[in-house]
């Protein structure tokens, strides 16, 4: 097995071992979609609220797992000195970053293997093209996991853990998730559109319609921040 | 080709200087330790050799490689336990050593190294509810899974219970006859005379003092003679009267710098008798590493300090466990 490969494994027992991760990964989302699908009152502007909901919820365990799970793991990680450790490992930098990337997909994918069923059993009318989906679900995974990388890479542990749950809530209320953002009064709806939530929502929705397609300002959103979070973690990541 | 080569290295963190020009090399099959108070260098200075600081001047050598340029050759070949924490809290003995082996090529079988360290009772237990010496043998192993040609130990024995040290200071033993070069840290001078092949003493950045511990204990004469008494004796005057020089080391004790004869024992109690003064300790004998440890750092070592209290509770700690 190769070091990679063992890593990534590891990184995945350990996310499906801690009760909060998978809370974060599972528990919230599958609550939101099914009690909102159920209980009728958000302004979804769709005849069956699932149809909204699906995508977004999508949506957001995609930044539940690359965010706020990948940033507070790996801060307490770095607390612990667990990354200062394996620097001394013939397990390189590149190679960890390559497993931690391997185990978000590897986790993105139960989640969609759970929330897709359970979002069919509500009613979801799937259609679109599942194609242009994965690549906007790609491209934000590398934002996302960026930015949580930047403030493992910056702060404390325990910050981190506030300052990505807080994140997770500001970005699950602007990021058409549960409230489109069509919604939003005009100066929130410029900026939610500029975040990587927003343009995730806004990709998905629009990939998993039956017109499938993406508005360009989503890709060029979701491109950006794929480059410049990663940069940004890269530049100011502190290993110790 | 030493294992280690350390030369003239200087380690700058801002303005003070951590290490202040240090030299020295060991070889293979040597355990050699760096022993010094806190603040000395040691920590700094291993982990320059271990590639996570660069020097600011000076070079160190591991195995005839640069440890950050040729990190990629370089680490495979050598084993790391740091002074504290470095592995996932939720990992317990088993899964952490199988996953430390698969960054090897040719590791150690980890279910040995498990039984030999004394975790296999306590394979599953996470990280983090393992007691602080299970931890530190959990920390040991995880350096030599990789069969390390080099090994360096930060404090491999602090605050674990006396088994656990007896079979860590077995596992350095072995290292050393299987021709491992063993790089140890250590505050407590019993550690170092007992394990040690070259000591290397640091204070304030420099080294005071290199040599076997047999050297560093017979350095400065070797023979004296030891007791306790009220303080304030006057020496002078029991140095003429016994023919010898007698200084007030520490308040209420006393050296005498003589062969401790049976002659000069019956002088010295014969005037102590003679001014009715009650006599303490007495010690005949060659300095101890800790009067050497003294002398040099004029400080008694962090273990001597903290020895009765803190070692009383760490046993209870590892006791409940």
């Amino acid at each position: 097995m190769s070091r990679v490969t063992a890593q990534a494994r590891a990184e995945v027992r350990m996310t499906l071992r801690r009760g909060e991760s998978v809370l974060l990964a599972l528990g919230i989302p599958v609550l939101l979609l099914v009690f909102f699908s159920l209980v009728d009152v958000l302004p979804t502007g769709t005849e069956d609220p699932v149809d909204f909901l699906a995508p977004g919820i999508l949506a957001l365990a995609v930044m539940s797992t690359a965010m706020v799970g990948l940033g507070i793991a790996t801060g307490f990680e770095r607390q612990y000195l667990v990354l200062k450790r394996l620097g001394s490992t013939p397990l390189r930098r590149g190679e960890l970053l390559a497993a931690k990337t391997v185990a978000v997909l590897a986790v993105e994918a139960v989640q969609v293997a759970v929330l897709v069923p359970v979002a069919l059993a509500l009613g979801w009318n799937a259609e679109g093209n599942a194609v242009l989906a994965l690549g906007a679900v790609i491209l934000a995974t590398a934002g996302f996991a960026g930015l949580g990388m930047l403030m493992a890479g910056a702060l404390k542990a325990e910050v981190t853990l506030a300052a990505a749950n807080g994140l997770y809530l500001v970005l699950l209320l602007l990021g058409g998730i549960v409230v489109p953002i069509s919604r939003l009064p005009d100066a929130l709806r410029a900026v939610a559109r500029a975040l990587p939530a927003g343009a995730l929502s806004d990709a998905l929705h629009g990939a998993l319609a039956p017109a499938a397609s993406v508005p360009g300002r989503a890709w060029v959103v979701l491109a950006l921040w794929a480059v410049a979070a990663p940069v940004a973690a890269a530049v100011t990541f502190r290993w110790e | 080709m030493a294992a280690i080569e350390v030369r003239d290295l200087v380690v700058r963190y801002g303005e003070a200087p951590a290490v202040a020009g240090v030299t020295f090399s060991a070889g293979a099959g040597q355990v050699l330790a760096l022993l010094g108070p806190n603040g000395a260098g040691k920590t700094s200075t291993v982990e320059t050799l271990e590639g996570y600081r660069r020097p600011t001047a000076g070079q160190v050598r591991v195995l005839g490689l640069d440890p950050i340029r040729d990190r990629s050759s370089l680490m495979p070949r050598i084993g790391v336990m740091l002074q504290r924490g470095g592995v996932y809290p939720s990992m317990g003995p088993a899964e952490a050593l199988r996953l430390f082996a698969a960054y090897y090529e040719a590791p150690e079988d980890p279910a040995a190294l498990l039984s030999r360290l004394g975790l296999d009772e306590v394979d599953r237990t996470p990280w983090r509810r393992l007691s602080g010496g299970e931890q530190q043998r959990l920390s040991l192993a995880l350096a030599l899974v990789g069969r390390p040609t080099v090994a360096f130990l930060d404090e491999p024995t602090a605050g674990v219970d006396p088994a656990g040290r007896l079979a860590i200071r077995q596992v350095i033993r072995d290292l050393r006859d299987g021709g491992v070069c063993v790089v140890l840290t250590t505050h407590e001078l019993e550690e170092a005379e007992r394990l040690a092949d070259a000591i290397v003493i640091l204070d304030h950045g420099k080294v005071v003092a290199t040599g076997t511990p047999a050297e560093l204990m017979s350095a400065g004469g070797g023979r004296e003679l030891r007791f306790a008494a009220p303080p304030g004796l006057d020496s002078a005057a029991l140095g003429t009267a016994v023919g010898a020089a007698v200084k007030e080391d520490r308040p209420g004790e006393y050296v005498v710098e003589a062969e401790a004869t049976p002659s000069m024992v019956a002088s010295v109690t014969g005037w102590l008798a003679e001014h009715d003064v009650p006599l303490g300790d007495l010690r005949a004998g060659r300095h101890t590493l800790e009067d050497v440890f003294l002398r040099l750092t004029g400080q008694p070592s962090a273990a001597e300090t903290e020895r009765a209290p803190r070692r009383r509770g760490r046993h209870r700690r590892e006791a409940r466990r």
